[in-house]
């Protein structure tokens, strides 16, 4: 245990481990705050991992077509779009289960993706840093933040971006409304289908941005394995908030240093420390989260629950 | 908070109960069967022009997969192999489905159930069979386990199973990656293995399940175990007042209270038994040797949970459409092995399979929407 915290000791004094955490932190965060507005309209949207994975891979197709990472990140939301319009018309337009289209999209995409890289092998790079200023000389979190690849500092406005659309705007409003109690909005007048296929349009362009945002700025080079689980630790991240933007935040936050533990640790020479444990916790601790404030924590009441007119 | 169980899993609620429409039942059929095999067509021509727009032959696929998976002489009985854990797994969601509850982690399920299979399998001093009918217990208590916890937080806790299961799959496997580094837990002995490489010690021969050959065709015997499974499986869930219950549970958590229906007894035991399944699946996996050595790999579960919780939704709950399920997405695992030869990467039939469910997903939801704009404009009309 003294092995731990001397290892945590180390990490808090190391610039490259703020760096990953950012960088890790920042990839779950753009797809978290599309997953909660998708979750706040009342969908668990589990393609979220898909819309990320299409996302990356359209993005290292752009860059390898023409070159240029603005295209890549046009691309990348483009296929975020495609797969959430598969999700939101499948289960919000017919009455296909949310879950099973969504556990297919991940598993045709992934399948898509793999195939497709196996006979394109895209060619994608690491975008360069670019460094505000004065910001960037803040010790430790300093240059993480501010002296980063230019794609990271799209998160700053998005988070704000999200908090306004969901509480200061109409369609904010009847987005929550959907969430909580299709039937009164219905009858009150909203298409209450229409608005959650439009809070998952939402979620698939900010996440499949976020895929393109990790692949320029960590990767580089595309691999099927690039997303490897984090649609599901954002939808962890969007629980653990208790379906709150600060909660969701500070989720991505936490788990994003919890990634950057598991890359930082065994670099520093802490070999005792099994990356296994670090890597599940994420899970563990938003499933005890969910555990003990489960009666406190509100989610949205008609979370998972399709919308059919006439049926409850 | 809001009761999650009050959740209508729509695939309970569909076209079965969609209004009736004065069509003729001929009619009716004929249109049920041709919005599948557009569908379907229309799956596997998206999945052709996949593979020719990457330069490959789609025909030649197509001849590949169907050779690897049933023509070839002897790749059947590996198919009926690679099948019957997808089967278990779907019998377990199957289960679970009925009583509303969605379980998503059976893949978790099966990592823990062949962990605990594998554990006992090696360490177990006794007669061969002894020992495997043992470790197999323990392969579904593993599983049994990893869903009861979502199960009794689901009702003692009031946290949505959807997301627990989720969740403890990537905790499933992170345990399996941990126990395989670990001689004292899974990893064998380095003296058996090869440097560097995380894998548990093989069974012992005597412990492994036993093989059949029928026309040349060899298969372990858990495949008759499955299927036997399947019937039991149907009687209990379709012929007998405990899966009464559990419907009425599944379709309105209200009325079952009302009628004397134990939600937590039934809801946690619908769990209980949806981990065994995918547990025991884990435990034949290791034991029936279609997959690997008889011996736990780092990427042990190979997406097999995956697919049959997808066999289960694509046969929406019915036990024996769940065998054919269970059997086509087998062809798709089996005849990837074929597809090298035809320098297609086999992960086509990743993309074969994914689309081939979308497609089914989409005919019965198109019926029910309309069925129901006809009932809706009949009675307009006579109002």
């Amino acid at each position: 245990m003294g092995n731990f915290f001397s290892a945590l000791g180390d990490i808090a004094t190391t610039e490259s481990a703020y760096r990953n955490a950012v960088i890790a932190a920042a990839v779950l965060l753009f797809a978290a705050c599309g997953e909660l507005v998708a979750e706040k309209a009342g969908t668990i949207n589990i393609s979220l991992e898909a819309m990320m994975l299409a996302g990356s891979f359209s993005a290292a197709i752009g860059v390898h077509l023409t070159g240029s990472t603005w295209v890549g990140l046009l691309f990348a939301m483009l296929a975020g779009l495609i797969v959430a319009a598969i999700q939101a018309n499948m289960s919000h337009r017919l009455p296909a289960d949310q879950f099973v289209v969504g556990l297919v999209l991940n598993v045709l995409v992934l399948g898509l993706v793999g195939f497709l890289t196996g006979s394109i092998q895209p060619k994608s790079g690491v975008v360069r840093r670019v460094s505000v200023p004065v910001l960037s000389r803040i010790p430790l979190l300093g240059p993480a933040l501010f002296d980063a690849p230019w794609v990271l500092y799209f998160i700053f406005p998005l988070v704000p971006l999200v908090w306004w659309l969901l509480y200061r705007t109409r369609w904010g409003l009847e987005i929550r409304a959907v969430g909580e109690d299709p039937n009164a909005s219905d009858v009150s007048g909203l298409h209450v289908n229409r608005l959650r296929r439009q809070a998952i349009y939402f979620t698939g362009i900010v996440a499949g941005f976020g895929g393109g945002y990790f692949l320029f700025a960590r990767a580089g080079k595309f691999e099927d394995s690039l997303i490897g689980g984090r649609g599901f630790i954002a939808i962890a991240a969007v629980i653990f908030g208790g379906w709150t933007l600060k909660g969701t935040v500070a989720g991505c936050v936490m788990f994003g240093l919890v990634g950057s533990f598991v890359l930082t640790i065994p670099s520093l020479g802490y070999k005792s420390i099994d990356s296994s444990f670090l890597a599940m916790a994420p899970n563990v601790i938003t499933i005890i989260a969910m555990a003990v404030f489960a009666k406190r924590v509100r989610q949205p009441a008609a979370l998972a629950r399709p919308f059919i007119r006439g049926l409850k | 908070m809001a009761d999650v169980g009050e959740r209508e899993t729509l695939d309970t609620e569909q076209p079965d109960e969609a209004p009736v429409t004065k069509q003729s039942r001929f009619g009716a059929t004929a249109e049920v069967i041709v919005l599948y095999v557009v569908c379907l067509f229309v799956a596997l021509a998206l999945a052709a022009i996949c593979v020719s727009a990457t330069g490959g032959s789609w025909s030649n696929v197509y001849t590949a997969m169907l050779d690897g998976s049933i023509r070839k002489p002897g790749r059947w009985g590996l198919t009926l192999g690679v099948s019957a854990p997808i089967l278990l797994v779907a019998l377990g969601t199957i289960v679970n489905s009925r009583a509303g509850l969605v379980n998503i982690g059976q893949e978790g399920q099966l990592i823990i159930g062949s962990c605990f299979s594998a554990y006992i399998g090696v360490r177990l001093a006794g007669p061969g069979p002894f020992v495997l009918v043992v470790a197999m217990i323990f392969g579904i208590i593993g599983g049994a386990i990893w869903a009861g916890i979502a199960g009794a937080l689901r009702y003692y806790r009031n946290v949505p199973e959807v997301l627990t299961t989720l969740l403890m799959g990537t905790v499933a496997l992170n345990l399996m990656g941990w126990g395989l580094r670990n001689t004292s837990l899974l990893l064998a002995p380095a003296a058996g293995r090869a440097n560097r490489n995380q894998v548990s010690e093989p069974l012992a021969h005597d412990t492994r399940i036993p093989r059949v050959t029928w026309f040349g065709n060899e298969f372990p015997i858990s495949v008759l175990l499955a299927i036997a499974l399947a019937v039991l499986v149907w009687l209990v869930v379709d012929r007998s007042i405990v899966g009464f219950r559990l419907r009425m549970l599944g379709s309105n958590a209200k009325t079952a209270h009302r009628s004397g229906v134990n939600e937590r007894r039934y809801g946690i035991g619908a769990m209980l038994v949806s981990g065994s399944f995918a547990g025991l699946a884990g435990g034949i996996m290791l034991a029936g040797g279609d997959f690997g050595n008889y011996q736990l790999v780092a990427n042990f579960g190979v997406g097999i949970g995956f697919a049959g919780l997808l066999a289960a939704l694509v046969a929406r709950q019915r036990v024996f459409v769940a065998i054919f399920v269970s059997f086509i997405f087998g062809c798709m695992r089996t005849g990837s092995g074929f597809l090298r030869a035809t320098g297609v990467s086999g992960r086509i039939s990743d993309v074969v399979q994914g689309l081939l469910v979308l497609a089914l997903l989409l005919p019965p939801a198109i019926l029910y929407v309309r069925a129901r704009r006809r009932a809706l404009s009949a009675t307009s009309t006579r109002v």
